[in-house]
Protein backbone atom coordinates (compact mmCIF):
# COMPACT_ATOMS: atom_id res chain seq x y z
CA UNK A 1 0.00 0.00 0.00
CA UNK A 2 0.92 3.55 -0.12
CA UNK A 3 1.94 5.37 2.48
CA UNK A 4 2.92 8.79 3.54
CA UNK A 5 6.00 8.64 5.44
CA UNK A 6 6.99 12.04 6.05
CA UNK A 7 6.43 15.53 5.11
CA UNK A 8 8.87 18.69 4.65
CA UNK A 9 8.08 22.42 5.01
CA UNK A 10 10.38 24.72 3.24
CA UNK A 11 9.95 28.78 1.76
CA UNK A 12 10.68 29.22 -2.11
CA UNK A 13 11.99 32.75 -2.43
CA UNK A 14 13.42 32.85 -6.37
CA UNK A 15 16.74 34.11 -5.26
CA UNK A 16 17.29 31.09 -3.60
CA UNK A 17 16.94 29.50 -6.56
CA UNK A 18 19.30 31.97 -8.22
CA UNK A 19 21.76 31.58 -5.51
CA UNK A 20 21.83 27.82 -6.34
CA UNK A 21 22.27 28.42 -9.95
CA UNK A 22 24.65 30.99 -9.91
CA UNK A 23 27.10 28.72 -7.45
CA UNK A 24 26.70 31.30 -4.75
CA UNK A 25 25.63 29.16 -1.94
CA UNK A 26 28.71 29.83 -0.20
CA UNK A 27 28.78 33.50 -0.23
CA UNK A 28 28.39 34.71 3.07
CA UNK A 29 24.84 36.59 3.04
CA UNK A 30 23.79 32.84 1.45
CA UNK A 31 25.79 30.01 3.51
CA UNK A 32 23.81 30.56 6.76
CA UNK A 33 20.50 29.64 4.63
CA UNK A 34 21.70 26.97 2.95
CA UNK A 35 23.17 25.69 6.39
CA UNK A 36 20.16 25.25 7.65
CA UNK A 37 19.45 22.33 4.74
CA UNK A 38 22.42 20.45 5.36
CA UNK A 39 20.25 18.46 7.32
CA UNK A 40 17.35 17.40 4.93
CA UNK A 41 19.83 16.81 1.93
CA UNK A 42 21.49 14.21 3.96
CA UNK A 43 18.01 13.03 5.11
CA UNK A 44 16.07 12.39 1.95
CA UNK A 45 19.20 10.81 0.72
CA UNK A 46 17.72 7.80 3.39
CA UNK A 47 14.73 8.63 3.17
CA UNK A 48 14.45 8.52 -0.35
CA UNK A 49 10.71 9.51 -1.66
CA UNK A 50 8.95 7.53 -4.90
CA UNK A 51 7.03 10.54 -5.29
CA UNK A 52 6.68 14.20 -3.50
CA UNK A 53 2.93 15.55 -3.72
CA UNK A 54 4.17 19.19 -4.21
CA UNK A 55 1.70 21.69 -2.54
CA UNK A 56 3.13 25.24 -3.94
CA UNK A 57 1.83 28.39 -5.85
CA UNK A 58 1.70 29.78 -9.27
CA UNK A 59 3.50 33.11 -9.47
CA UNK A 60 1.68 34.36 -12.64
CA UNK A 61 3.51 31.45 -14.80
CA UNK A 62 1.29 28.86 -15.71
CA UNK A 63 -1.66 30.68 -14.78
CA UNK A 64 -2.31 34.23 -15.79
CA UNK A 65 -5.70 36.18 -14.87
CA UNK A 66 -7.71 34.29 -17.56
CA UNK A 67 -8.21 31.28 -15.05
CA UNK A 68 -7.52 31.22 -11.22
CA UNK A 69 -7.91 27.87 -10.07
CA UNK A 70 -8.30 27.50 -6.04
CA UNK A 71 -6.28 23.79 -5.84
CA UNK A 72 -4.86 22.46 -9.09
CA UNK A 73 -3.78 18.88 -9.22
CA UNK A 74 -1.08 18.33 -11.68
CA UNK A 75 -1.87 15.11 -13.44
CA UNK A 76 0.58 15.26 -16.61
CA UNK A 77 3.59 12.89 -17.49
CA UNK A 78 5.84 15.79 -17.08
CA UNK A 79 6.13 19.38 -16.03
CA UNK A 80 8.81 21.62 -17.83
CA UNK A 81 10.85 24.33 -16.06
CA UNK A 82 8.42 28.08 -16.65
CA UNK A 83 10.34 30.59 -18.30
CA UNK A 84 9.41 33.13 -16.46
CA UNK A 85 11.30 35.93 -18.32
CA UNK A 86 14.59 35.40 -18.01
CA UNK A 87 14.61 31.58 -19.31
CA UNK A 88 13.73 28.57 -17.50
CA UNK A 89 15.87 27.60 -14.46
CA UNK A 90 18.18 25.31 -15.20
CA UNK A 91 16.93 22.24 -13.62
CA UNK A 92 15.99 19.27 -15.03
CA UNK A 93 12.05 18.69 -16.13
CA UNK A 94 10.20 17.44 -13.08
CA UNK A 95 8.54 13.81 -13.92
CA UNK A 96 5.13 13.05 -12.70
CA UNK A 97 3.12 10.40 -11.40
CA UNK A 98 0.00 10.10 -13.42
CA UNK A 99 -1.40 7.13 -12.00
CA UNK A 100 -1.52 7.76 -8.67
CA UNK A 101 -2.42 11.85 -9.67
CA UNK A 102 -5.50 10.26 -10.80
CA UNK A 103 -6.40 8.60 -8.17
CA UNK A 104 -5.76 11.44 -5.67
CA UNK A 105 -8.18 13.52 -7.96
CA UNK A 106 -10.96 10.86 -8.24
CA UNK A 107 -10.81 10.10 -4.50
CA UNK A 108 -10.25 13.73 -3.09
CA UNK A 109 -13.13 15.39 -5.63
CA UNK A 110 -15.52 12.49 -4.03
CA UNK A 111 -14.36 13.88 -0.54
CA UNK A 112 -15.97 16.78 -1.79
CA UNK A 113 -12.65 19.05 -2.75
CA UNK A 114 -13.54 20.36 -6.07
CA UNK A 115 -10.25 20.38 -7.41
CA UNK A 116 -9.16 21.37 -11.10
CA UNK A 117 -7.49 18.54 -12.79
CA UNK A 118 -4.44 19.89 -14.87
CA UNK A 119 -3.09 17.70 -17.73
CA UNK A 120 -0.24 20.14 -19.59
CA UNK A 121 1.69 22.95 -16.69
CA UNK A 122 4.92 24.38 -16.76
CA UNK A 123 6.38 24.91 -13.34
CA UNK A 124 7.87 27.84 -11.47
CA UNK A 125 10.18 28.44 -9.24
CA UNK A 126 7.51 28.02 -6.15
CA UNK A 127 8.11 23.95 -7.03
CA UNK A 128 11.60 24.00 -8.47
CA UNK A 129 13.20 26.12 -5.61
CA UNK A 130 12.08 23.30 -2.94
CA UNK A 131 13.14 20.61 -5.37
CA UNK A 132 16.93 22.08 -5.17
CA UNK A 133 16.80 22.91 -1.55
CA UNK A 134 16.61 19.40 -1.14
CA UNK A 135 17.98 17.36 -3.95
CA UNK A 136 21.10 20.08 -4.93
CA UNK A 137 21.52 20.23 -8.47
CA UNK A 138 21.14 16.87 -10.21
CA UNK A 139 20.63 15.64 -13.67
CA UNK A 140 17.34 14.14 -13.02
CA UNK A 141 15.06 14.57 -9.98
CA UNK A 142 15.52 11.68 -8.21
CA UNK A 143 11.36 11.05 -7.39
CA UNK A 144 8.39 12.02 -9.16
CA UNK A 145 6.51 14.63 -8.11
CA UNK A 146 2.96 15.67 -8.10
CA UNK A 147 2.22 19.27 -8.37
CA UNK A 148 -0.85 20.40 -5.72
CA UNK A 149 -0.85 24.49 -7.16
CA UNK A 150 -2.68 26.79 -4.34
CA UNK A 151 -4.21 30.04 -5.22
CA UNK A 152 -2.63 32.43 -3.01
CA UNK A 153 -2.04 35.21 -5.47
CA UNK A 154 -5.63 36.99 -5.72
CA UNK A 155 -7.77 37.08 -2.26
CA UNK A 156 -8.85 35.08 -1.09
CA UNK A 157 -7.13 32.18 -1.06
CA UNK A 158 -8.81 28.86 0.71
CA UNK A 159 -8.85 28.93 4.12
CA UNK A 160 -6.30 27.32 6.62
CA UNK A 161 -9.29 24.89 7.78
CA UNK A 162 -9.89 23.95 4.22
CA UNK A 163 -6.09 23.39 3.55
CA UNK A 164 -5.64 21.44 6.77
CA UNK A 165 -8.93 19.35 5.52
CA UNK A 166 -7.25 18.65 1.96
CA UNK A 167 -4.38 17.65 3.62
CA UNK A 168 -6.37 15.03 5.45
CA UNK A 169 -8.68 13.98 2.11
CA UNK A 170 -5.10 13.51 0.59
CA UNK A 171 -3.91 11.57 3.22
CA UNK A 172 -7.07 8.93 2.61
CA UNK A 173 -6.54 9.09 -1.21
CA UNK A 174 -3.15 7.88 -0.51
CA UNK A 175 -3.87 5.42 1.69
CA UNK A 176 -6.03 3.50 -0.51
CA UNK A 177 -3.71 3.49 -3.56
CA UNK A 178 -3.18 -0.13 -3.56
CA UNK A 179 0.66 -0.32 -4.63
CA UNK A 180 3.80 0.19 -2.76
CA UNK A 181 4.55 3.81 -2.79
CA UNK A 182 7.01 5.86 -0.37
CA UNK A 183 5.30 9.30 -0.65
CA UNK A 184 6.42 12.59 0.98
CA UNK A 185 4.19 15.44 0.76
CA UNK A 186 5.74 19.12 0.93
CA UNK A 187 4.53 22.49 1.84
CA UNK A 188 5.99 25.37 0.59
CA UNK A 189 5.82 29.38 0.55
CA UNK A 190 6.21 31.90 3.51
CA UNK A 191 7.08 32.75 6.02
CA UNK A 192 6.29 36.36 6.66
CA UNK A 193 6.86 38.69 3.79
CA UNK A 194 5.34 41.30 2.05
CA UNK A 195 6.84 42.29 -1.19
CA UNK A 196 4.54 45.48 -1.98
CA UNK A 197 3.23 48.76 -0.85
CA UNK A 198 4.81 51.22 1.68
CA UNK A 199 4.77 48.26 4.17
CA UNK A 200 7.32 46.21 1.86
CA UNK A 201 10.01 44.61 3.72
CA UNK A 202 7.52 43.16 6.67
CA UNK A 203 9.21 40.25 8.94
CA UNK A 204 7.71 38.57 11.82
CA UNK A 205 9.39 36.88 13.77
CA UNK A 206 7.33 36.09 16.75
CA UNK A 207 4.35 35.43 14.58
CA UNK A 208 7.09 32.73 12.38
CA UNK A 209 7.90 30.94 15.18
CA UNK A 210 4.61 30.92 16.99
CA UNK A 211 3.33 28.93 13.58
CA UNK A 212 6.26 26.54 13.61
CA UNK A 213 5.58 25.66 17.37
CA UNK A 214 1.54 25.54 16.72
CA UNK A 215 2.17 23.13 13.45
CA UNK A 216 3.97 20.81 14.49
CA UNK A 217 1.71 20.64 17.90
CA UNK A 218 -1.23 22.00 17.21
CA UNK A 219 -2.05 22.26 13.80
CA UNK A 220 -5.86 22.11 14.08
CA UNK A 221 -6.08 25.56 15.94
CA UNK A 222 -3.74 26.55 13.67
CA UNK A 223 -5.99 25.95 10.96
CA UNK A 224 -8.78 28.36 13.00
CA UNK A 225 -6.23 31.21 11.89
CA UNK A 226 -8.39 33.99 9.51
CA UNK A 227 -6.94 35.45 6.65
CA UNK A 228 -6.61 38.77 7.58
CA UNK A 229 -4.13 37.73 10.57
CA UNK A 230 -1.68 36.37 8.62
CA UNK A 231 -2.18 39.59 5.90
CA UNK A 232 -2.03 41.76 9.27
CA UNK A 233 1.31 39.65 11.10
CA UNK A 234 2.66 37.88 8.31
CA UNK A 235 2.56 40.53 5.69
CA UNK A 236 0.15 40.61 2.69
CA UNK A 237 1.94 37.56 0.86
CA UNK A 238 2.49 35.41 4.32
CA UNK A 239 -0.96 34.12 3.45
CA UNK A 240 1.18 31.47 1.47
CA UNK A 241 1.34 29.96 4.37
CA UNK A 242 -2.20 27.80 4.13
CA UNK A 243 -0.29 26.00 2.05
CA UNK A 244 1.61 24.38 4.81
CA UNK A 245 -1.60 23.42 6.37
CA UNK A 246 -2.24 20.78 3.76
CA UNK A 247 0.98 18.98 4.21
CA UNK A 248 0.46 18.79 7.74
CA UNK A 249 -3.52 17.48 7.42
CA UNK A 250 -1.87 14.80 5.30
CA UNK A 251 0.66 13.31 8.21
CA UNK A 252 -0.09 11.84 11.82
CA UNK A 253 -1.74 13.84 14.18
CA UNK A 254 1.44 13.24 16.21
CA UNK A 255 4.42 13.24 14.20
CA UNK A 256 8.71 13.34 15.25
CA UNK A 257 10.47 16.68 14.33
CA UNK A 258 13.61 15.71 12.37
CA UNK A 259 14.47 19.06 11.81
CA UNK A 260 13.43 23.11 12.17
CA UNK A 261 14.80 25.95 11.09
CA UNK A 262 14.39 29.71 10.84
CA UNK A 263 16.37 32.91 8.90
CA UNK A 264 15.84 36.09 7.86
CA UNK A 265 16.63 37.40 5.62
CA UNK A 266 16.36 35.63 1.71
CA UNK A 267 15.51 38.65 -0.36
CA UNK A 268 12.56 40.44 0.97
CA UNK A 269 11.22 37.22 2.85
CA UNK A 270 11.65 35.16 6.54
CA UNK A 271 12.24 31.85 5.68
CA UNK A 272 11.26 28.87 7.57
CA UNK A 273 12.35 24.96 7.10
CA UNK A 274 10.32 21.85 8.78
CA UNK A 275 11.44 17.85 8.57
CA UNK A 276 8.49 15.59 10.37
CA UNK A 277 8.60 12.56 9.91
CA UNK A 278 5.30 9.92 11.02
CA UNK A 279 5.72 7.28 13.16
CA UNK B 1 -25.01 41.55 4.42
CA UNK B 2 -21.90 43.06 2.39
CA UNK B 3 -18.47 41.02 2.17
CA UNK B 4 -15.81 41.51 4.95
CA UNK B 5 -13.41 43.41 3.84
CA UNK B 6 -11.29 44.12 7.17
CA UNK B 7 -8.10 43.75 5.27
CA UNK B 8 -8.76 47.40 4.60
CA UNK B 9 -7.60 48.59 7.62
CA UNK B 10 -3.95 47.00 7.05
CA UNK B 11 -1.72 49.80 6.93
CA UNK B 12 0.78 50.46 3.84
CA UNK B 13 -1.42 47.01 1.85
CA UNK B 14 -3.29 46.89 -0.70
CA UNK B 15 -4.67 43.49 -1.09
CA UNK B 16 -5.37 42.16 -4.45
CA UNK B 17 -8.42 40.71 -3.52
CA UNK B 18 -11.04 39.67 -6.66
CA UNK B 19 -12.39 43.14 -6.81
CA UNK B 20 -9.16 44.82 -7.48
CA UNK B 21 -8.21 41.31 -9.76
CA UNK B 22 -11.49 42.99 -12.22
CA UNK B 23 -9.96 46.34 -12.06
CA UNK B 24 -6.83 44.86 -12.98
CA UNK B 25 -7.01 42.27 -15.89
CA UNK B 26 -6.15 44.17 -18.19
CA UNK B 27 -3.31 45.67 -17.10
CA UNK B 28 -1.91 42.29 -15.50
CA UNK B 29 -2.35 40.53 -18.97
CA UNK B 30 -0.58 43.30 -20.38
CA UNK B 31 2.51 42.39 -17.92
CA UNK B 32 1.59 38.57 -18.58
CA UNK B 33 2.79 39.51 -22.13
CA UNK B 34 6.04 40.41 -21.69
CA UNK B 35 7.19 37.30 -20.83
CA UNK B 36 8.15 36.46 -24.49
CA UNK B 37 11.04 38.12 -25.64
CA UNK B 38 9.40 39.56 -29.12
CA UNK B 39 7.22 41.61 -27.25
CA UNK B 40 9.29 43.00 -24.46
CA UNK B 41 11.29 44.36 -27.63
CA UNK B 42 8.25 45.88 -29.27
CA UNK B 43 7.43 47.49 -25.69
CA UNK B 44 10.57 48.98 -25.10
CA UNK B 45 11.02 50.28 -28.64
CA UNK B 46 8.07 52.34 -28.19
CA UNK B 47 6.11 52.01 -24.56
CA UNK B 48 3.48 54.37 -25.39
CA UNK B 49 2.48 52.03 -28.89
CA UNK B 50 2.80 48.92 -27.47
CA UNK B 51 0.20 49.84 -24.43
CA UNK B 52 -2.33 51.58 -26.82
CA UNK B 53 -2.89 48.02 -28.04
CA UNK B 54 -4.15 46.89 -24.39
CA UNK B 55 -7.68 47.69 -22.92
CA UNK B 56 -5.86 49.85 -19.93
CA UNK B 57 -7.18 53.31 -18.65
CA UNK B 58 -5.00 56.50 -18.88
CA UNK B 59 -3.59 55.70 -15.13
CA UNK B 60 -2.12 52.34 -15.49
CA UNK B 61 -0.42 53.38 -18.88
CA UNK B 62 0.89 56.12 -17.14
CA UNK B 63 1.57 54.27 -13.87
CA UNK B 64 3.52 51.84 -15.84
CA UNK B 65 5.62 54.21 -18.04
CA UNK B 66 6.78 56.17 -14.58
CA UNK B 67 7.23 52.22 -13.10
CA UNK B 68 5.20 53.53 -9.97
CA UNK B 69 4.29 50.32 -8.78
CA UNK B 70 2.10 51.59 -5.91
CA UNK B 71 0.01 53.54 -8.37
CA UNK B 72 -0.31 50.38 -10.35
CA UNK B 73 -1.37 48.48 -7.47
CA UNK B 74 -4.06 50.97 -6.66
CA UNK B 75 -5.22 50.52 -10.02
CA UNK B 76 -5.92 46.73 -9.78
CA UNK B 77 -2.10 45.23 -10.77
CA UNK B 78 -0.44 42.44 -8.49
CA UNK B 79 3.14 42.43 -7.84
CA UNK B 80 3.60 38.75 -9.45
CA UNK B 81 2.20 40.47 -12.39
CA UNK B 82 4.49 43.54 -12.23
CA UNK B 83 7.35 41.91 -11.85
CA UNK B 84 7.13 41.00 -15.61
CA UNK B 85 7.94 44.81 -16.10
CA UNK B 86 10.71 45.37 -14.06
CA UNK B 87 12.21 41.95 -14.86
CA UNK B 88 11.99 43.54 -18.44
CA UNK B 89 13.98 45.85 -17.08
CA UNK B 90 16.80 44.46 -15.96
CA UNK B 91 15.90 44.68 -12.30
CA UNK B 92 15.29 42.72 -9.08
CA UNK B 93 12.31 42.66 -6.59
CA UNK B 94 14.47 43.66 -4.31
CA UNK B 95 14.36 46.73 -6.03
CA UNK B 96 11.17 47.55 -6.58
CA UNK B 97 10.19 46.47 -3.27
CA UNK B 98 12.38 49.07 -1.84
CA UNK B 99 11.10 51.69 -4.70
CA UNK B 100 7.02 51.37 -3.16
CA UNK B 101 8.89 52.04 0.36
CA UNK B 102 10.12 55.13 -0.68
CA UNK B 103 13.72 53.47 0.50
CA UNK B 104 16.77 53.08 -1.60
CA UNK B 105 17.48 49.63 -2.43
CA UNK B 106 20.50 49.76 -0.33
CA UNK B 107 18.64 51.13 2.89
CA UNK B 108 15.73 48.81 2.24
CA UNK B 109 18.76 45.86 2.00
CA UNK B 110 20.21 47.16 5.07
CA UNK B 111 17.18 46.82 6.58
CA UNK B 112 16.16 43.11 5.74
CA UNK B 113 19.81 42.16 7.00
CA UNK B 114 18.63 43.20 10.67
CA UNK B 115 15.78 41.41 10.35
CA UNK B 116 13.05 43.54 8.36
CA UNK B 117 10.43 45.95 8.76
CA UNK B 118 9.42 45.43 12.47
CA UNK B 119 5.70 44.82 12.54
CA UNK B 120 5.59 47.05 15.91
CA UNK B 121 3.11 50.15 14.60
CA UNK B 122 2.70 48.46 11.48
CA UNK B 123 -0.24 46.02 11.75
CA UNK B 124 -4.09 47.08 12.21
CA UNK B 125 -4.36 46.90 16.09
CA UNK B 126 -8.11 47.89 16.13
CA UNK B 127 -11.12 46.47 16.23
CA UNK B 128 -12.65 45.02 13.79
Amino acid sequence: MAKITAGVATSHVPAIGAAIDNGKTTEPYWQPLFAGYDFAKQWIKQKKPDVVILVYNDHASAFDMNIIPTFALGCAPSFAPADEGWGPRPVPTVVGYPELAAHIAQSVIQQDFDLTIVNKMDVDHGLTVPLSLMFGQPDSWPCKVIPLAVNVVMYPAPSGKRCYALGKAIRNAVDSFDEDVNVQIWGTGGMSHQLQGPRAGLINKEFDNNFLDHIINAAEKLAEMSHFDYMNQAGSEGVELVMWLIMRGALNDTVNVKKRFYHVPASNTAVGHLVLEND
Amino acid sequence: MSLDKSYKNIPGTIIFDAEMSRLGYHLNQFCMSLMKGDNRNRFKLDERAYLDQWDMTEEQKLGVMARDYNRLIATGGNIYFLAKIFSSDGLSFQFAAASMTGMSQPDYAEMMLHGGRSPKSNMYEGEL
